[in-house]
């Protein structure tokens, strides 16, 4: 990559919503915002290779943005009368002093992570306006039609105007219920990548996880104090460490216990441990993404799998259940239980979960592997038929499918 | 900005029939606070009545437009400044009607 292509990239990753926040709060208008900011980037791409990289990027893109959609406005003929009625609303009260930065950006977050949005028109507009990816890259990655993401978006933007959907950060009352809305959006982001579904799908999609975590890495910036804010991230961080390991060269899935340790990222994991030790030592309750960033810091402490602190990691699934007491978590734990009380209570534990998860393919796969371990090889072919026949995933396809063959 | 507020009740999951006091206290804080503009609840779906007189002659029919399992039972015009106040509010109304509640706002 030239040096100016690699100026663009920077900008592009260090100022796009940064620009789209700004000209979202100048004209009051996200479309408006979002097609002066693909603009302006796209004056850049063309104009940065002969005239250079200006001495301030970011300011250089905010005002050619500027001037790009008062051209539009102008185009369209917008009075200013009509043009104010058609704004946004917009809190001007400085925000309530909770160590939160009155960054644009944080407006522009809160506003595309609304709950009045559905789940994944957040995911499309907060990975369009936030993370700057185009159209047809976040169709590409959710396996969708260009055309319907265009217009998933383009909906979701109609909706915010229509429905008068507020561009400020919520108040202190509300601020945890929506930093949990976003954290669900982001980890929801991460979680595609990581095990991403699709039969043509590549198993691990590295643009996802990137960006989840690159956009988590923002939301820290502007939310330092968060607890579950650096719990997320921690747990981004511990898990994207082992991705390389996770998957082998010929495309199958590498469970945690048979992974090369030497292979996890030694920097993402020690960023990982640091943040944990950082929210251990707040001594404030931890909230379900802290509980679960601690259990990851167990597994990746273990030099070998044998040194893992399965104790450790089964008093930490009982903390999780108490704030989350799904059934997924309650798999998980009896996966950290056979290690510790050995197979047979374990599989006690999973049988009890059959009504709720015998559509998850999880489920299966955990009891063909602890039938395996009881000698039970009939049973545990039926429950790897079942995991392979609900697994969406490339890889996790493969690993299964190789362990159910090797049953005498 | 104003929002139709409608109040759904399901035929097969009604909602509890003791909830008007707990609607008028309800009413009247939102006077109180400047944002009732009208409220009205609604008799059953079998008497409403639709006209249809895009043709040559009126026809009427007996019964909603639409029969569904679900109905509007009521409706708020509310006037709020935006759509989390709404959502906010709508919210305690939900509780208040122990009934679904739908936000819409006007053009």
């Amino acid at each position: 990559m030239s040096d100016v292509e690699e100026a663009i990239t920077q900008a592009h990753h260090a100022e796009w919503a940064r620009v789209v926040a700004a000209l979202t709060r100048r004209f009051g208008d996200l479309d408006i915002a979002e097609e002066a900011a693909a603009e302006a980037f796209a004056t850049a791409v063309a104009r940065w290779p002969a005239d250079g990289v200006p001495p301030n990027p970011g300011a250089w893109l905010t005002t050619t943005a500027n001037h790009k959609a008062i051209d539009r406005i102008r185009r369209e003929n917008k009075r200013d009368d009509k043009h104010k009625e058609a704004q946004m609303v917009y809190d001007d009260d400085p925000p309530e002093p909770l160590g939160v930065i009155d960054d644009e950006r944080l407006r522009l977050i809160f506003t595309c992570c609304h709950p009045a949005l559905a789940i994944e028109t957040r995911v499309a507009l907060t990975l369009r306006m936030v993370g700057g990816l185009t159209v047809p890259e976040i169709a590409r990655a959710f396996l969708v039609q260009e055309t319907a993401m265009g217009q998933r978006i383009t909906r979701a933007k109609a909706k915010i105007k229509a429905a008068r959907i507020p561009y400020r950060v919520p108040s202190a009352e509300d601020l945890p219920a929506r930093v949990s809305g976003v954290l669900a959006v982001l980890f929801l982001v991460f979680n595609e990548g990581y095990l991403a579904t699709g039969p043509d799908t590549d198993p691990v999609r590295h643009e996802l996880t990137a960006e989840a975590i690159r956009l988590t890495r923002l939301i820290r910036v502007l939310l330092p104090d968060d607890g579950e804010v650096a719990g997320l991230l921690a747990l981004m961080l511990l898990t994207e460490a082992r991705r390389t390991a996770r998957v082998s060269a010929s495309g199958e899935l590498v469970p945690l216990d048979q992974q090369d340790r030497g292979a996890w990222d030694a920097a993402l994991v020690a960023e990982g441990h640091q943040l944990v030790r950082e929210r251990l030592a707040a001594g404030v309750a931890p909230g379900r993404y802290q509980i679960l960033a601690a259990i990851n810091a167990v597994h990746t402490s273990a030099r070998d799998v044998r040194d893992t602190d399965w104790s450790q990691v089964v008093a930490l699934y009982d903390q999780l259940i108490r704030v989350d007491p799904s059934p997924i978590v309650a798999l998980n734990r009896a996966i950290a239980v056979a290690e510790l009380d050995g197979p047979e209570v374990a599989l006690a534990a999973v049988d009890r979960l059959e009504d709720k998860l015998a559509a998850y393919h999880a489920f299966h796969a955990t009891r063909a592997e602890l039938l395996r371990r009881l000698g039970r090889s009939q049973d545990a072919r039926t429950a790897y038929d079942k995991a392979i026949e609900l697994a969406g995933n490339t890889a996790e396809t493969a690993h299964l499918t190789r362990r159910r063959d090797q049953l005498g | 900005m104003q929002y139709l507020v409608s109040v759904i009740d399901d035929k097969d999951n009604p909602g509890s029939t003791d909830r008007q006091p707990a609607i008028s206290a309800f009413n009247d804080r939102l006077i109180a606070e400047g944002y009732w503009v009208f409220a009205g609840g609604l008799a059953d779906t079998t008497a409403a009545t639709v006209i249809d007189n895009r043709g040559e002659q009126a026809v009427f029919s007996d019964g909603p437009f639409v029969e569904s399992k679900e109905y509007l039972a009521g409706v708020w015009v509310w006037e709020v400044p935006d759509l989390d106040v709404a959502l906010k509010l709508a919210t305690e109304a939900s509780k208040v009607c122990d009934r679904k509640i739908e936000v819409r706002p006007f053009q």
